[in-house]
Protein backbone atom coordinates (compact mmCIF):
# COMPACT_ATOMS: atom_id res chain seq x y z
CA UNK A 1 0.00 0.00 0.00
CA UNK A 2 1.53 3.39 -0.93
CA UNK A 3 2.48 5.47 2.08
CA UNK A 4 0.73 8.75 2.73
CA UNK A 5 2.67 12.03 2.49
CA UNK A 6 3.76 13.46 5.88
CA UNK A 7 1.22 15.73 7.54
CA UNK A 8 2.20 19.36 7.00
CA UNK A 9 2.35 21.57 10.09
CA UNK A 10 -0.17 24.03 8.63
CA UNK A 11 -2.69 21.24 8.14
CA UNK A 12 -2.16 20.08 11.72
CA UNK A 13 -2.90 23.58 12.90
CA UNK A 14 -6.08 23.71 10.83
CA UNK A 15 -7.15 20.31 12.15
CA UNK A 16 -6.53 21.45 15.73
CA UNK A 17 -8.76 24.45 15.20
CA UNK A 18 -11.49 22.39 13.58
CA UNK A 19 -11.74 19.78 16.29
CA UNK A 20 -14.73 21.54 17.81
CA UNK A 21 -16.42 22.13 14.45
CA UNK A 22 -18.20 19.73 12.13
CA UNK A 23 -16.58 18.57 8.92
CA UNK A 24 -19.09 20.44 6.76
CA UNK A 25 -18.82 23.73 8.65
CA UNK A 26 -18.22 26.58 6.17
CA UNK A 27 -14.98 27.40 8.01
CA UNK A 28 -13.61 23.96 7.22
CA UNK A 29 -14.01 24.51 3.52
CA UNK A 30 -12.67 28.06 3.59
CA UNK A 31 -9.45 27.11 5.31
CA UNK A 32 -8.47 24.86 2.45
CA UNK A 33 -9.08 27.60 -0.10
CA UNK A 34 -5.64 28.42 -1.54
CA UNK A 35 -6.77 31.75 -3.01
CA UNK A 36 -8.05 32.96 0.33
CA UNK A 37 -4.95 31.70 2.12
CA UNK A 38 -2.70 33.50 -0.34
CA UNK A 39 -4.58 36.74 0.26
CA UNK A 40 -4.29 36.37 4.03
CA UNK A 41 -0.56 35.69 3.71
CA UNK A 42 -0.01 38.72 1.51
CA UNK A 43 -1.67 41.26 3.77
CA UNK A 44 -0.59 39.40 6.92
CA UNK A 45 3.06 39.38 5.85
CA UNK A 46 2.82 43.08 4.93
CA UNK A 47 1.71 43.82 8.48
CA UNK A 48 4.26 41.47 10.05
CA UNK A 49 7.28 42.76 8.12
CA UNK A 50 6.33 46.43 8.44
CA UNK A 51 5.60 45.90 12.13
CA UNK A 52 9.02 44.32 12.61
CA UNK A 53 10.69 47.17 10.71
CA UNK A 54 8.99 49.90 12.76
CA UNK A 55 9.69 48.02 16.00
CA UNK A 56 13.41 48.33 15.19
CA UNK A 57 13.04 52.00 16.21
CA UNK A 58 12.05 51.07 19.76
CA UNK A 59 14.53 52.75 22.09
CA UNK A 60 16.20 54.55 19.16
CA UNK A 61 13.60 57.19 18.34
CA UNK A 62 14.83 60.74 17.84
CA UNK A 63 12.65 61.95 20.74
CA UNK A 64 10.79 60.06 23.50
CA UNK A 65 7.33 60.95 22.19
CA UNK A 66 8.22 59.79 18.68
CA UNK A 67 9.67 56.57 20.09
CA UNK A 68 6.27 55.90 21.66
CA UNK A 69 4.39 56.84 18.48
CA UNK A 70 6.48 54.42 16.41
CA UNK A 71 6.13 51.66 18.99
CA UNK A 72 2.34 52.08 18.88
CA UNK A 73 2.40 51.77 15.08
CA UNK A 74 4.45 48.59 15.35
CA UNK A 75 2.12 47.08 17.96
CA UNK A 76 -0.95 47.81 15.83
CA UNK A 77 0.69 46.18 12.81
CA UNK A 78 1.79 43.09 14.69
CA UNK A 79 -1.73 42.80 16.10
CA UNK A 80 -3.09 42.84 12.55
CA UNK A 81 -0.52 40.25 11.46
CA UNK A 82 -1.51 38.01 14.39
CA UNK A 83 -5.18 38.04 13.39
CA UNK A 84 -4.48 37.46 9.71
CA UNK A 85 -1.83 34.76 10.02
CA UNK A 86 -3.77 32.88 12.70
CA UNK A 87 -6.65 32.69 10.27
CA UNK A 88 -4.35 31.39 7.52
CA UNK A 89 -2.99 28.59 9.70
CA UNK A 90 -0.71 28.45 12.74
CA UNK A 91 0.36 32.07 13.05
CA UNK A 92 3.54 31.40 15.02
CA UNK A 93 4.61 28.71 12.61
CA UNK A 94 4.02 31.00 9.66
CA UNK A 95 5.75 33.98 11.23
CA UNK A 96 8.83 32.30 12.64
CA UNK A 97 9.47 29.20 10.56
CA UNK A 98 9.00 30.23 6.95
CA UNK A 99 12.00 31.30 4.94
CA UNK A 100 12.32 34.22 2.53
CA UNK A 101 10.92 32.47 -0.55
CA UNK A 102 7.66 31.72 1.27
CA UNK A 103 6.97 35.25 2.43
CA UNK A 104 4.30 37.16 0.50
CA UNK A 105 4.80 40.74 1.62
CA UNK A 106 5.32 43.52 -0.91
CA UNK A 107 8.84 44.85 -1.39
CA UNK A 108 7.99 48.27 0.03
CA UNK A 109 7.52 47.11 3.62
CA UNK A 110 10.84 45.27 3.83
CA UNK A 111 12.90 48.29 2.79
CA UNK A 112 15.34 49.35 5.51
CA UNK A 113 14.38 52.06 7.99
CA UNK A 114 17.24 54.36 7.06
CA UNK A 115 16.78 57.63 8.90
CA UNK A 116 13.49 58.88 10.38
CA UNK A 117 12.54 60.61 7.11
CA UNK A 118 13.03 57.41 5.10
CA UNK A 119 10.91 55.49 7.62
CA UNK A 120 8.16 58.12 7.35
CA UNK A 121 8.35 58.05 3.54
CA UNK A 122 7.91 54.27 3.50
CA UNK A 123 5.04 54.55 5.97
CA UNK A 124 3.25 57.28 4.05
CA UNK A 125 3.41 55.33 0.79
CA UNK A 126 2.29 52.05 2.34
CA UNK A 127 -0.39 53.13 4.82
CA UNK A 128 -2.15 55.40 2.36
CA UNK A 129 -2.57 52.31 0.18
CA UNK A 130 -3.40 50.07 3.13
CA UNK A 131 -6.08 52.48 4.36
CA UNK A 132 -7.79 52.58 0.96
CA UNK A 133 -7.52 48.79 0.65
CA UNK A 134 -9.04 48.21 4.09
CA UNK A 135 -11.87 50.68 3.49
CA UNK A 136 -12.92 48.54 0.54
CA UNK A 137 -12.15 45.26 2.28
CA UNK A 138 -15.05 46.05 4.66
CA UNK A 139 -17.25 44.96 1.71
CA UNK A 140 -15.54 41.59 1.30
CA UNK A 141 -17.64 38.50 0.68
CA UNK A 142 -15.75 36.88 3.56
CA UNK A 143 -17.03 37.41 7.12
CA UNK A 144 -13.62 37.26 8.77
CA UNK A 145 -12.08 39.75 6.34
CA UNK A 146 -15.02 42.13 6.79
CA UNK A 147 -14.71 42.03 10.58
CA UNK A 148 -10.94 42.39 10.38
CA UNK A 149 -11.21 45.36 8.03
CA UNK A 150 -13.77 47.15 10.24
CA UNK A 151 -11.40 46.98 13.16
CA UNK A 152 -8.13 47.66 11.37
CA UNK A 153 -9.35 50.55 9.23
CA UNK A 154 -9.59 52.85 12.25
CA UNK A 155 -6.04 52.04 13.39
CA UNK A 156 -4.68 52.55 9.90
CA UNK A 157 -6.56 55.85 9.44
CA UNK A 158 -4.48 57.12 12.34
CA UNK A 159 -1.25 55.66 10.91
CA UNK A 160 -1.95 57.41 7.65
CA UNK A 161 -2.57 60.74 9.36
CA UNK A 162 0.54 60.62 11.47
CA UNK A 163 2.72 59.64 8.50
CA UNK A 164 1.20 62.50 6.50
CA UNK A 165 1.75 65.02 9.28
CA UNK A 166 5.38 64.03 9.69
CA UNK A 167 5.93 64.19 5.93
CA UNK A 168 4.66 67.77 6.00
CA UNK A 169 6.79 68.72 9.03
CA UNK A 170 9.95 67.26 7.51
CA UNK A 171 9.31 68.34 3.92
CA UNK A 172 8.43 71.88 4.89
CA UNK A 173 11.09 72.10 7.60
CA UNK A 174 14.78 72.87 7.52
CA UNK A 175 17.10 72.37 4.58
CA UNK A 176 18.36 69.18 6.15
CA UNK A 177 14.92 67.72 6.87
CA UNK A 178 13.77 68.53 3.33
CA UNK A 179 16.80 66.83 1.83
CA UNK A 180 16.30 63.71 3.96
CA UNK A 181 12.58 63.58 3.15
CA UNK A 182 13.32 63.84 -0.58
CA UNK A 183 15.90 61.05 -0.36
CA UNK A 184 13.55 58.88 1.68
CA UNK A 185 10.76 59.23 -0.88
CA UNK A 186 13.21 58.62 -3.69
CA UNK A 187 14.32 55.33 -2.15
CA UNK A 188 10.80 53.96 -1.69
CA UNK A 189 8.98 55.34 -4.72
CA UNK A 190 9.92 52.51 -7.12
CA UNK A 191 8.15 49.99 -4.87
CA UNK A 192 4.74 51.65 -5.18
CA UNK A 193 3.70 50.05 -8.52
CA UNK A 194 3.80 46.60 -6.91
CA UNK A 195 0.91 47.69 -4.65
CA UNK A 196 -1.29 48.01 -7.73
CA UNK A 197 -0.08 44.92 -9.57
CA UNK A 198 -2.79 42.28 -10.00
CA UNK A 199 -1.54 38.76 -10.73
CA UNK A 200 -3.52 35.55 -11.22
CA UNK A 201 -3.93 34.85 -7.53
CA UNK A 202 -5.15 38.32 -6.64
CA UNK A 203 -7.45 38.34 -9.65
CA UNK A 204 -9.06 35.12 -8.37
CA UNK A 205 -9.53 36.73 -4.98
CA UNK A 206 -11.10 39.78 -6.63
CA UNK A 207 -13.40 37.59 -8.73
CA UNK A 208 -14.52 35.75 -5.59
CA UNK A 209 -15.33 39.09 -3.95
CA UNK A 210 -12.74 38.47 -1.24
CA UNK A 211 -10.50 41.43 -2.02
CA UNK A 212 -10.93 44.81 -3.69
CA UNK A 213 -9.17 45.55 -6.99
CA UNK A 214 -6.40 47.99 -6.08
CA UNK A 215 -6.38 49.43 -9.59
CA UNK A 216 -9.78 50.94 -8.82
CA UNK A 217 -8.27 53.28 -6.25
CA UNK A 218 -4.94 53.96 -7.93
CA UNK A 219 -6.01 57.44 -9.03
CA UNK A 220 -7.35 58.26 -5.59
CA UNK A 221 -4.04 57.08 -4.12
CA UNK A 222 -1.93 59.21 -6.44
CA UNK A 223 -4.09 62.27 -5.68
CA UNK A 224 -3.83 61.69 -1.95
CA UNK A 225 -0.05 61.35 -2.08
CA UNK A 226 0.21 64.39 -4.32
CA UNK A 227 -1.85 66.41 -1.85
CA UNK A 228 0.40 65.51 1.08
CA UNK A 229 3.55 66.24 -0.94
CA UNK A 230 2.14 69.58 -2.06
CA UNK A 231 1.46 70.59 1.53
CA UNK A 232 5.00 69.47 2.38
CA UNK A 233 6.37 71.69 -0.40
CA UNK A 234 7.82 68.62 -2.10
CA UNK A 235 7.70 67.39 -5.65
CA UNK A 236 6.73 63.81 -6.40
CA UNK A 237 9.80 61.76 -7.29
CA UNK A 238 10.22 60.87 -10.95
CA UNK A 239 8.59 57.54 -11.82
CA UNK A 240 11.20 54.82 -12.08
CA UNK A 241 11.19 51.30 -13.47
CA UNK A 242 8.74 49.43 -11.23
CA UNK A 243 10.15 46.58 -9.19
CA UNK A 244 7.92 43.59 -8.49
CA UNK A 245 8.36 40.15 -7.01
CA UNK A 246 7.56 40.30 -3.31
CA UNK A 247 4.10 38.79 -3.77
CA UNK A 248 5.66 35.65 -5.28
CA UNK A 249 8.53 35.30 -2.86
CA UNK A 250 11.21 37.10 -4.87
CA UNK A 251 12.35 39.51 -2.24
CA UNK A 252 15.07 42.12 -2.02
CA UNK A 253 18.26 41.37 -0.13
CA UNK A 254 16.82 43.02 2.96
CA UNK A 255 14.19 40.47 3.94
CA UNK A 256 16.67 37.72 4.74
CA UNK A 257 18.47 39.89 7.29
CA UNK A 258 15.18 41.00 8.83
CA UNK A 259 14.02 37.40 9.24
CA UNK A 260 17.38 36.33 10.65
CA UNK A 261 16.81 38.74 13.52
CA UNK A 262 13.07 38.18 13.88
CA UNK A 263 13.22 34.37 13.76
CA UNK A 264 16.46 33.78 15.60
CA UNK A 265 14.99 33.03 19.01
CA UNK A 266 12.16 30.63 18.08
CA UNK A 267 14.43 28.77 15.67
CA UNK A 268 17.27 28.42 18.15
CA UNK A 269 15.02 27.42 21.06
CA UNK A 270 12.08 25.67 19.42
CA UNK A 271 10.67 24.46 22.75
CA UNK A 272 10.77 27.88 24.40
CA UNK A 273 7.48 29.11 25.87
CA UNK A 274 6.54 32.40 27.53
CA UNK B 1 15.65 68.24 17.76
CA UNK B 2 13.63 68.30 20.98
CA UNK B 3 15.81 71.07 22.36
CA UNK B 4 13.62 73.70 20.78
CA UNK B 5 10.26 71.92 21.04
CA UNK B 6 7.94 73.61 23.51
CA UNK B 7 6.30 71.70 26.36
CA UNK B 8 2.55 71.10 26.38
CA UNK B 9 0.38 70.09 29.35
CA UNK B 10 -2.06 67.27 28.63
CA UNK B 11 -5.60 66.87 30.00
CA UNK B 12 -7.72 63.77 29.40
CA UNK B 13 -11.45 63.24 29.93
CA UNK B 14 -12.41 59.64 30.60
CA UNK B 15 -15.31 57.93 28.88
CA UNK B 16 -18.33 58.87 30.99
CA UNK B 17 -16.27 61.45 32.84
CA UNK B 18 -17.33 65.04 33.23
CA UNK B 19 -14.06 66.93 33.32
CA UNK B 20 -10.58 66.80 31.87
CA UNK B 21 -7.87 65.77 34.32
CA UNK B 22 -4.24 66.71 34.07
CA UNK B 23 -2.20 63.59 33.24
CA UNK B 24 1.22 64.86 32.25
CA UNK B 25 3.09 66.65 29.52
CA UNK B 26 4.63 66.12 26.08
CA UNK B 27 7.09 67.94 23.85
CA UNK B 28 6.01 68.81 20.31
CA UNK B 29 6.87 71.42 17.70
CA UNK B 30 3.24 72.50 17.18
CA UNK B 31 -0.35 72.00 18.34
CA UNK B 32 -1.40 69.18 15.96
CA UNK B 33 1.64 67.07 16.77
CA UNK B 34 1.14 67.86 20.47
CA UNK B 35 -2.31 66.27 20.19
CA UNK B 36 -0.85 63.25 18.38
CA UNK B 37 1.91 62.80 20.96
CA UNK B 38 -0.60 63.19 23.78
CA UNK B 39 -2.87 60.61 22.16
CA UNK B 40 0.05 58.20 21.68
CA UNK B 41 1.44 58.65 25.17
CA UNK B 42 -1.61 59.11 27.40
CA UNK B 43 -4.47 57.20 25.80
CA UNK B 44 -2.85 53.84 25.05
CA UNK B 45 -5.08 52.02 27.48
CA UNK B 46 -8.34 53.78 26.70
CA UNK B 47 -7.79 56.29 29.46
CA UNK B 48 -10.00 58.79 27.71
CA UNK B 49 -12.14 60.01 24.86
CA UNK B 50 -11.21 63.67 24.82
CA UNK B 51 -7.86 65.40 24.88
CA UNK B 52 -6.80 68.96 25.60
CA UNK B 53 -3.24 70.19 25.10
CA UNK B 54 -2.13 73.59 26.32
CA UNK B 55 1.31 75.13 25.88
CA UNK B 56 2.85 75.02 29.34
CA UNK B 57 3.96 78.61 28.93
CA UNK B 58 0.28 79.69 28.71
CA UNK B 59 -0.54 78.29 32.11
CA UNK B 60 -0.67 80.90 34.82
CA UNK B 61 -0.21 79.27 38.20
CA UNK B 62 -0.64 80.56 41.70
CA UNK B 63 2.55 81.20 43.61
CA UNK B 64 3.11 78.38 46.15
CA UNK B 65 4.64 80.91 48.56
CA UNK B 66 1.32 82.76 48.58
CA UNK B 67 -0.69 79.61 49.25
CA UNK B 68 -1.27 80.59 52.85
CA UNK B 69 -2.60 84.03 52.02
CA UNK B 70 -4.75 82.75 49.14
CA UNK B 71 -6.32 79.64 50.60
CA UNK B 72 -6.18 79.53 54.38
CA UNK B 73 -8.91 82.14 54.87
CA UNK B 74 -11.41 79.64 53.43
CA UNK B 75 -10.85 77.31 56.35
CA UNK B 76 -13.64 77.05 58.95
CA UNK B 77 -16.15 79.20 57.10
CA UNK B 78 -18.95 76.71 57.28
CA UNK B 79 -21.51 79.30 56.23
CA UNK B 80 -20.04 78.98 52.71
CA UNK B 81 -21.08 75.32 52.47
CA UNK B 82 -24.63 74.54 51.26
CA UNK B 83 -25.29 71.92 53.94
CA UNK B 84 -28.01 73.52 56.08
CA UNK B 85 -30.95 73.04 53.73
CA UNK B 86 -33.27 70.06 53.98
CA UNK B 87 -34.49 69.21 50.56
CA UNK B 88 -38.13 68.03 50.67
CA UNK B 89 -38.81 64.58 49.18
CA UNK B 90 -41.00 66.06 46.45
CA UNK B 91 -38.07 67.86 44.88
CA UNK B 92 -35.34 65.37 45.75
CA UNK B 93 -33.88 65.36 42.29
CA UNK B 94 -33.71 69.11 41.93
Amino acid sequence: MPSLPPIRPEDEAVAAKLRSHGAFDPNAVEHHDPVRRELLLRIGDDALVLGQRVSEWCGHGPVLEVDISLANLALDLIGQATLLLNDAGDGDQLAFHRDVLDFRNCLLVEQPNGDFAQTIARHLLYTTWQHMFLQRLTQSSDQFLRDFAHKAVKEVAYHREIASEWTVRLGDGTEESTRRMVEGLDWNWRFVPELFDVDGSLQSAIDAGLAPDPREFEDEYRSAIAAVLAEAQLEAPADQRPILGGRTGHHSEHLGHLLAVMQFLPRTYPDAVW
Amino acid sequence: MSGDWPLWEVFVRAKGGLSHRHVGSVHAPDAELALRHARDTYTRRLEGVSLWVVPSAEIVASDPDEAGELFEPAESKIYRHPTFYEIPDEVKHI
